[in-house]
């Protein structure tokens, strides 16, 4: 009898740690759901208040004018976009190598491994490289110097799903491209990643999502300018400079605009994420 | 035989003939293209070489332009707190404690709810919420950390400030912890810091803990279920010590990332360079100290001793990547042999 | 007929690949050992054996597959016309345009299904856009697939249904004019219609080309070759007439499988 109860008691006791230990898990889940709402709504909240055609259409003002983004946006765009062209192709060849050519050799698996560790690396440390390497020697901030640092911030992205969405490809693939008797950089770049493309372009596009929302590589390179400038050797504007400069000055209509520049870099980040997603979805059974 | 030639007359005469290509194919066509071959794989090396040029490009920058501030201060750079530009005395403790701590708290913090988040990704959602709750915490990572500094910033530090006197009144009692937890109601510095922080890694964890989970082949989870264990004591005896060393390299993930951060710190750690106890002053971090300071440094001792710091914080961060890798690695070929 | 049944190998017919001593190493593993055969021209011969008796792997040999492969290594001689293809001087995509091979799943490629054939075309032969029409056309309709994609070239490979994708891929074999195909299970990942047809299909494909299949269906090979080698554990049993090695096997072993497998 009382081995019985005993059981029953401890029984009821792991059941209990068990509801609770859920419960806490369900917790966690809710916390992190929590700051995402929160984190979204403040931004809609505070952005839209801003958000209008002026926006898009007017410089950055100086304090306690009104004014708008647009050389922000300007700058923010051809600099994600020529790091992305830069990176890209750096990124694909690295990773075609790792993939294709990397299993003989130590210089694939080092490689791999600098190149896992650079994609996790502080970002303003690659802000600090091209400052040593490239705007001291030409003297000024750059919008040349913005790219590069982009660019090096891209490149491990690419690198690491190029190298991870060719290895989803069939060997039979390879194979019968071979049998054919076609040479291997054409099986590689007519049939491999040719299959491999989606999964490469959803890296692209999530890799073009993170650097759009970069600061810290900006601040020593491409660093700001209060005036419209598509010169790539001048310092050139870009939205999360402007954005950090504005959000810590004193100044109200500085401070609205930052938040409304936060608004659109979230937007058109957590888009570009939701694409990459929706897209390797529906692309991606083809093997 | 006759039979053989009947059949190949009826059959391929009409066709636009069979005689093969490939004895036609010049040589010269073959040996071009393998040369291409030899080129294409070339190129391809040449940008993998690239990746280890990088780091060392990073590394040999990083130490030229440290070496002002290295012959100046010596090894005494790191144990120094002192940060004066007016007498270019300068000293890395404060910033490195600042990056240890607020990185420290994050993991505390982090690793608890991460590991929640994960339990209740796997083991816990229904099949079709996993996907969009999935999505939702994937996306917390997606912000950009300028998002969390400003949000930080103007949201939570006055909310928190709030909170904080009550804190200083519960936890600052306890003894000698309690002194953590001086200070005026402020909303910014070191807890503040840690606490976006953790906000932020806590996607990167969460993510490498649930893929570590359901790599836990399911044969395993069920006998543990036929001896009658509960849900949890599935996780907590069957699943977290197979997935042990993954979980850890999760963690060093993280840490690698806390570390580095920038822009979410510096908006909301105070930017002193000052040693305090207690965690709700403000203080400073490695990556903020660059972010503030780097482009207004004037004199070649400031902006040198600036870059030691980046030094600093690349070497940090390199070794605590390094051993997560070597984790996630070291978890790979245990599976690799278990399959 | 009857005649040239009874005497096999040697008669009139010519030896497009003679397999002299072949050895072939997985590594440290001996997967095939001291392999002598001869394959003649425009006939079907089949490779039968239980799995991993390396039936696949001397079909890999004969356009060197396996050098895709690290740690793979033949040794031994295999002359295709009287060529050594194992020598080092052996350039392997005039090999492979020479010697094409369809696999056991089929393999599209991710294009369209007239680029599919035209893919292998382009690699070393120009033509003018008819020229190449006909040629696809050709193709498709001598692996029996042309009515059922003519109106849809376009579309891709890979929305073709498992049988459709394995009649292109042999239409792909075909279209760059090879004089060997090696064909490795086709049929193994098919329904039995599609099976069926893959089966005709060699059978008239063996008036142009000298065809070599590997099969675990026995059925399969009685049906279709003309030639049988039954191996095992990477040794070659026996060689010979389809016929004779089906209803009266030399050796004990050959028979042994060959009845195990229809009783």
């Amino acid at each position: 009898m009382s081995a019985s109860i005993a059981f029953m008691d401890l029984y009821s006791r792991r059941l209990w740690i068990n509801r609770f230990n859920l419960a806490v898990s369900l917790l966690t889940m809710l916390i992190g759901l929590f700051w995402l709402g929160w984190i979204l709504l403040t931004l809609f909240e505070a952005g839209f208040r801003t958000l209008g055609p002026a926006l898009f259409f007017t410089m950055t003002p100086p304090p306690g004018a009104s004014g708008g983004l647009s050389n922000a946006i300007a700058g923010s765009l051809i600099m994600a976009a020529m790091g992305t062209l830069i990176g890209t192709p750096i990124g694909m060849m690295a990773g075609i190598y790792l993939a294709e050519f990397g299993s003989r050799g130590w210089l694939a698996p080092v490689t791999r491994f600098i190149n896992d560790i650079l994609l996790s690396a502080p970002s303003i440390v690659v802000g600090l490289f091209v400052y040593e390497v490239y705007v001291i020697h030409t003297r000024h901030f750059s919008a040349w110097a913005g790219t590069m640092a982009l660019a090096l911030i891209v490149i491990p992205v690419v690198i690491r799903t190029t190298e991870n969405m060719l290895r989803l490809v069939p060997d039979s693939l390879r194979e019968a491209a071979a049998a054919l008797g076609a040479p291997q950089w054409k099986v590689i770049t007519l049939v491999t990643v040719r299959a491999a493309k989606a999964g490469i372009l959803t890296g692209i596009l999530l890799a073009v999502a993170r650097i759009s929302g970069e600061t810290a590589p900006l601040l020593f390179t491409a660093l700001n300018n209060q005036f419209w400038s598509l010169d790539m050797n001048q310092p050139m504007a870009n939205l999360p400079v402007v954005i950090f400069q504005f959000a810590m000055s004193p100044y109200e209509n500085w401070q609205h605009l930052a938040w409304a520049g936060a608004l659109i870099i979230t937007l058109g980040v957590l888009v570009l994420n939701i694409l990459a997603r929706v897209f390797f979805r529906n692309k991606s059974p083809t093997y | 035989m006759s039979s053989v030639a009947d059949t190949m007359d009826g059959l391929s005469r009409s066709d636009a003939g069979i005689s093969p290509v490939s004895k036609t194919i010049p040589d010269a066509n073959l040996r071009s293209q393998h040369r291409l071959d030899l080129l294409f794989r070339l190129a391809t090396r040449f940008f993998a070489f690239l990746v280890l040029l990088l780091l060392a490009g990073i590394i040999v920058s990083l130490v030229a332009g440290s070496l002002p501030a290295l012959r100046a201060f010596g090894p005494g750079f790191l144990t120094s707190a002192q940060w004066n530009p007016v007498t270019e005395q300068f000293g890395a403790l404060v910033p490195i404690a600042g990056t240890l701590l607020t990185s420290f708290i994050a993991l505390l913090i982090g690793i608890p709810v991460s590991f929640g988040i994960a339990l209740f990704l796997t083991e816990l959602s229904p099949i079709w919420m996993r996907r969009p709750l999935g999505t939702a915490i994937e996306l917390l990572a997606a912000i950009p950390s300028i998002i969390y500094g400003m949000w930080g910033l103007f949201v939570f530090a006055p909310a928190f400030a709030q909170l904080q006197p009550w804190l200083t009144a519960t936890l600052g009692a306890i003894p000698l912890a309690g002194m953590l937890f001086q200070g005026p109601p402020m909303g910014i510095g070191v807890l503040t810091a840690g606490i976006i922080l953790a906000i932020m890694v806590i996607p990167f964890i969460a993510a490498v803990m649930r893929d570590v989970f359901e790599v836990v082949p399911s044969v395993l989870k069920e006998s543990a279920y036929a001896l009658g264990s509960t849900t949890w004591e599935v996780v907590w005896n069957v699943v977290l010590p197979y997935t042990r060393v993954g979980v850890v390299g999760g963690v060093m993930l993280g840490l690698g990332r806390a570390l580095g951060e920038t822009m979410a710190v510096t908006f909301v750690i105070g930017n002193a360079h000052k040693l305090n106890a207690s965690l709700m002053m403000p203080g400073n971090s490695i990556a903020s100290a660059l972010a503030n300071e780097f482009t207004e440094a004037v004199g070649d001792l400031y902006s040198s001793a600036l870059i030691e710091l980046g030094l600093i914080l690349f070497l940090i961060t390199f070794v605590v990547l390094a051993l997560s890798k070597m984790l996630l690695l070291r978890l790979g070929r245990m599976e690799g042999q278990k399959t | 007929m009857n005649a040239a049944v009874l005497q096999p190998v040697q008669e009139t017919l010519t030896q497009k690949i003679q397999v002299k001593n072949l050895n072939f190493y997985y590594g440290g593993f001996h997967a095939l050992k001291d392999i002598n055969l001869q394959i003649p021209e425009r006939r079907v011969t089949a490779f039968i054996g239980p799995s991993g008796c390396g039936k696949s792997t001397l079909l890999r040999t004969f356009n060197r597959m396996y050098a895709l492969y690290p740690k793979q290594e033949a040794r031994g001689e295999i002359l295709i016309d009287g060529d050594d293809i194992l020598s080092p001087r052996q350039d392997l995509n005039r090999l492979r345009a020479k010697v094409g091979m369809v696999f056991q799943k089929p393999t599209p490629f991710p294009m369209s299904i007239h680029d599919n054939i035209a893919f292998g075309v382009r690699l070393y032969e120009s033509l003018s856009m008819r020229e190449m029409e006909e040629r696809v056309e050709w193709a498709l309709r001598k692996a029996a697939l042309w009515e059922e994609v003519k109106d849809k070239l376009k579309q891709s490979g890979t929305s073709l249904s498992g049988g459709q994708q394995q009649r292109l891929c042999i239409a792909r074999g075909i279209a760059v004019k090879p004089e060997v195909l090696l064909l490795d299970e086709p049929a193994s990942a098919l329904d039995p219609i599609s099976t069926g047809r893959i089966e005709e299909l060699v059978h008239e494909l063996k008036n142009d080309y000298t065809i070599v299949i590997v099969t675990h269906n026995m059925q399969q090979a009685a049906r279709v070759s003309d030639y049988t080698a039954y191996m095992y554990l990477g040794e070659m049993v026996e060689f010979g007439v389809t016929d004779e090695v089906f209803i009266k096997p030399k050796k004990k072993e050959t028979e042994d499988y060959i009845t195990g497998r229809f009783g």
